[in-house]
């Protein structure tokens, strides 16, 4: 993976920079010691690194404004940053680059429950969003993974999503308004506690823009009433394939869980081993999770178990207490971790129609076997958004470039079958230069436009989500 | 590609509508069904996509469709409840309230981002909308999205057409994310409340775990909430909203069928429809929509909770004049093409969302030829 050479003159005038970026900022929000611009060297994606130039972490929209005018004056690249939590590499520097950093504005401004809102500084993390609402009943849908320290500003750099969008749709659903600095330094807001624009659509294209378009300091987000209740079933099979067909055939019966969750064999005995959630020994397991009263769960509940017993189902396990419900999602949670007690692992993000799975995970087990490394698979089943976990040894030499080789044909079988290269993680670095696998070079000029528009000094982010081939001349503009 | 006797462009293809594009020497008015007259009155040739039509994919199990943008809506409706599935956003029928004829397509469905009264739940057309191809002001083709329903490749470009009203682009083929038909509908119906009232009582219903998907207010002074679902819990959960919101009065609960009549007529705006005036939509915070619409006077549909105030106001109001400063936007949808030039029917931006926006269209169109003016 490649990144630009580092400008000579931004170099060249650090100590200047960092002088103007203190006269703006108290002391302590420059950062610009060696030892300590090494915590900010990468993000969630471990395997590239490099120091920025300084970091910065100011504490309201108009210092960032501040900040962001005095690099644009500069010509000095900015690299926005949430929490740090990015497995793409979003938030990676550049030698000559500030890291701008929202962690010290992590404010909840409004909550207004006859509106269904909550306005939060984008520094706040996205469980605390939650954590401010769930005692008055509400709470903030979008839930990735990482939800325990990943940043508003991210989720809506990155459009995250997480385990339960089937029901609740991902960042760019619950967001309503934002307050967005641009590169020049100049604050906008840009919708607010009402539905759709009047005008384009803006909000839309800076949702998922991964910081290229301004930084996000504030954020007006729909919260909503929490569901009566909400209990998981486990169901077990003796094929992948036959999993995946329950799955078609939930969603054709007219059943909306607000989860459907997919584990394959290697995946299930490496939790088993890490968190022993009592799995079934079986090829494949759906975990699907529904909402409402008790006799809603039931109903819907009944009509899955239906549909899986014409599937020939090893194990139809329904929760029957909240502590059994705990046991089922456990095994799913700890997945990760699992994994990563066994061996280093990169963990892809492509998303394919449902229809496709069982070719896909059949297709992704022959890969395992020519690259000769293994793969273990945990994904959304309900929106195709897979995550299939490559095993290596960063210790071995080479074995790292195997796994990202591996990872690149995966991913361009995501996109032969009509799917997409990444449904929730976003492009940063790690899949930049796949790009050209999924869009037309017409394709990628169309959204570099928008941009040209935004930041036509090309100084937010500049590296990222489009090849360096296609943005060099921007870049260097 | 055919050119009928009015000079009407008729593209068969999204090569045709490319090369029309890129010969194109003058501005071009872009018609799907010609249902929505919406904006400033456009001077140009007409384009019409009605010849490039038909579901091109559709996968129930996987809850996607994709079709061309000319197809009529009510084909791509009529396949979807085959399979017991629909658009989630209720897409809103204009021809009533504007007095139109022609058949809404799929395109201009998305241009004008049309959504009905389940929005303030399942999200606008723009929230369902998951790949678009279209061919930009040069007559390039463009393709962004996909046909699965999560992806963050790149920028959603996807979610800037919606609502675009052609003027960046002209759409030649959508993808969606369905929704399952519900097993049962119900409605309950509050009467005699007042505008305060009745967004107070639809605020503390949607503030419910009952998922109500309709929350509405007529001009005649009834207050409206729907549910969906399977029927048990259709039923549940009218009887718990009923118990819930006593203290607004006594409801009415209506069935699945007089629910589909009459959130239906909740949609298209009926109770303006053929009715003297200039109709305006006003998209504000719920509670603040009350005191704007007594500002505004005339008559007054709320929908989305109070998110979503329709007007009848006399002819030739200035809508904006009159409430002053206010948070949110007032389009003019209905008007004579005069008040239409005079009056912006689209609300006018804050200086730098304008340049932004004046930014966005003179890339994707640098020759100003599509739709020209439409949305200013």
């Amino acid at each position: 993976m490649q990144m630009p050479a580092p400008s000579a003159s931004v170099l060249d005038r650090r100590a200047r920079i960092v002088a103007r970026l203190r006269d703006v900022l108290p002391a302590e929000a420059v950062i610009d010691d060696p030892n300590e611009t090494r915590a900010y060297e990468c993000d969630g994606l471990t395997a590239y690194r490099c120091p920025p130039l300084a970091a910065v972490l100011p504490g309201s929209t108009a210092e960032v404004s501040a900040v962001l005018r005095i690099c644009h004056e500069e010509g000095v690249p900015v690299v926005p940053r949430g929490a740090g939590t990015s497995l793409a590499g979003g938030a990676l520097p550049t030698a000559d680059s500030v890291i701008l950093g929202v962690a010290r504005m992590r404010e909840v401004l409004e909550t207004d429950y006859d509106n269904r809102i909550i306005r939060v500084q984008t520094g706040r993390t996205n469980l605390s969003v939650t954590g401010a609402v769930e005692a008055d009943g509400f709470f903030y849908a979008p839930d990735p993974s990482s939800q325990l320290a990943c940043a508003i500003a991210g989720n809506i750099g990155m459009n995250s999503g997480g385990a339960h969008c089937l029901k609740y749709g991902v960042t760019t659903n619950n967001l309503l308004g934002v307050t967005l600095v641009q590169m020049d330094g100049t604050v906008v807001e840009i919708g607010g506690a009402h539905m759709d624009p009047s005008g384009l659509d803006l909000l839309g294209v800076i949702c998922g823009s991964e910081g290229q378009l301004g930084v996000v300091t504030e954020a007006t987000l729909r919260i909503l009433p929490k569901p009566e209740g909400a209990r998981p079933v486990l169901i077990g099979f003796s094929a992948n394939e036959i999993a995946g067909e329950c799955v078609s055939d939930i969603i054709k019966a007219g059943i909306l869980p607000v989860a459907i969750e997919f584990m394959d064999r290697p995946c299930i005995e490496a939790t088993e081993a890490f968190a022993h959630a009592g799995y079934p020994d079986c090829e494949a397991l759906l975990i699907v999770e529904v909402e409402g009263s008790d006799d809603e769960i039931a109903e819907q509940l009944g009509l899955i178990r239906q549909i899986a017993q014409r599937h020939d189902p090893v194990e139809f396990r329904e929760s029957q207490s909240e502590d059994e419900s705990k046991r089922i999602w456990l095994g799913r949670k700890s997945a990760f971790g699992a994994m990563g007690q066994i061996n280093d692992y990169i963990c892809l993000d492509g998303t394919i129609p449902v229809s496709e799975l069982p070719y896909v995970l059949r297709r992704i087990g022959e890969l395992s076997k020519e690259f000769g490394l293994d793969v273990a698979n945990v994904f959304h089943a309900g929106d195709g958004n897979m995550h299939p976990l490559i095993l290596f040894n960063a210790n071995k030499p080479g074995d790292l470039e195997t796994c990202e080789a591996m990872g690149a044909e995966i991913l361009k079988l995501c996109v032969e079958v009509g799917g997409c290269l990444t449904g929730e993680h976003g492009v940063g670095v790690e899949k930049r230069d796949l790009m050209d696998v999924q869009f037309a070079p017409q394709d990628l000029e169309a959204q570099m436009r928008v941009k040209d528009v935004f930041d036509p000094k090309w100084l937010l982010n500049p590296a990222k989500v489009f090849p360096l081939a296609h943005s060099e001349a921007r870049r260097a503009g | 590609m055919s050119v009928d006797t009015a000079s009407v462009l008729r593209p068969a293809s999204e090569a045709d509508l490319s090369e029309a594009i890129r010969e194109a020497s003058a501005p071009i008015a872009i018609r799907g069904g010609g249902t929505r007259p919406v904006g400033r009155p456009l001077p140009g040739a007409v384009l019409e996509t009605g010849a490039m039509s038909g579901i091109t994919l559709y996968e129930p199990g996987a809850l996607t469709l994709v079709a061309r943008a000319g197809t009529p809506l009510a084909e791509v409706e009529v396949a979807l409840a085959a399979e017991g599935q629909r658009l989630p956003f209720e897409p809103m029928d204009y021809r009533g309230l504007l007095g139109t004829m022609g058949t809404p397509t799929l395109g201009g469905m998305v241009a004008a981002n049309a959504s009905g009264p389940r929005r303030v739940v399942a999200g606008a057309c723009r929230d369902s909308l998951i790949g678009v191809r279209f061919v930009d002001g040069m007559g390039t083709v463009v393709k962004n999205g996909g046909r699965v329903m999560k992806n963050v490749t790149g920028y959603d470009l996807v979610k800037l057409l919606a609502g675009s009203w052609g003027t960046l682009g002209v759409l030649s083929e959508v993808s969606f994310k369905l929704l399952p038909r519900p097993e049962s509908a119900a409605t309950l119906v509050w009467q005699g409340l007042d505008a305060a009232q009745a967004v107070a009582l639809m605020s503390a219903a949607l503030g419910t775990p009952y998922e109500v998907n309709g929350a509405a207010h007529l001009p005649d002074g009834r207050t409206l909430l729907r549910i969906e679902g399977f029927t048990r819990s259709v039923a549940y959960r009218a009887n718990e909203l009923a118990v819930a919101l006593a203290r607004f009065g006594r409801s009415v609960t209506l069935d699945r069928e007089e629910t589909a009549t009459l959130w239906d007529a909740v949609r298209d705006v009926a109770p303006f429809h053929g009715r003297e005036g200039d109709v305006w939509r006003l998209s504000v915070k719920p509670s603040d929509a009350p005191a704007l619409a007594a500002k505004a006077g005339g008559e007054a549909l709320f929908d989305w909770g109070g998110g979503l105030v329709w007007l009848l106001l006399p002819q030739g109001t200035d809508l904006r004049a009159k409430l002053g400063a206010f948070s949110g936007h007032a389009t003019l949808i209905r008007a004579s093409l005069d008040t239409r030039r005079t009056i912006p029917p689209f609300q006018p931006e804050p200086a730098p969302i304008a340049a932004l926006t004046r930014g966005l269209r003179q890339k994707f169109d640098p020759r100003g030829i599509l739709n020209p003016g439409l949305m200013e």
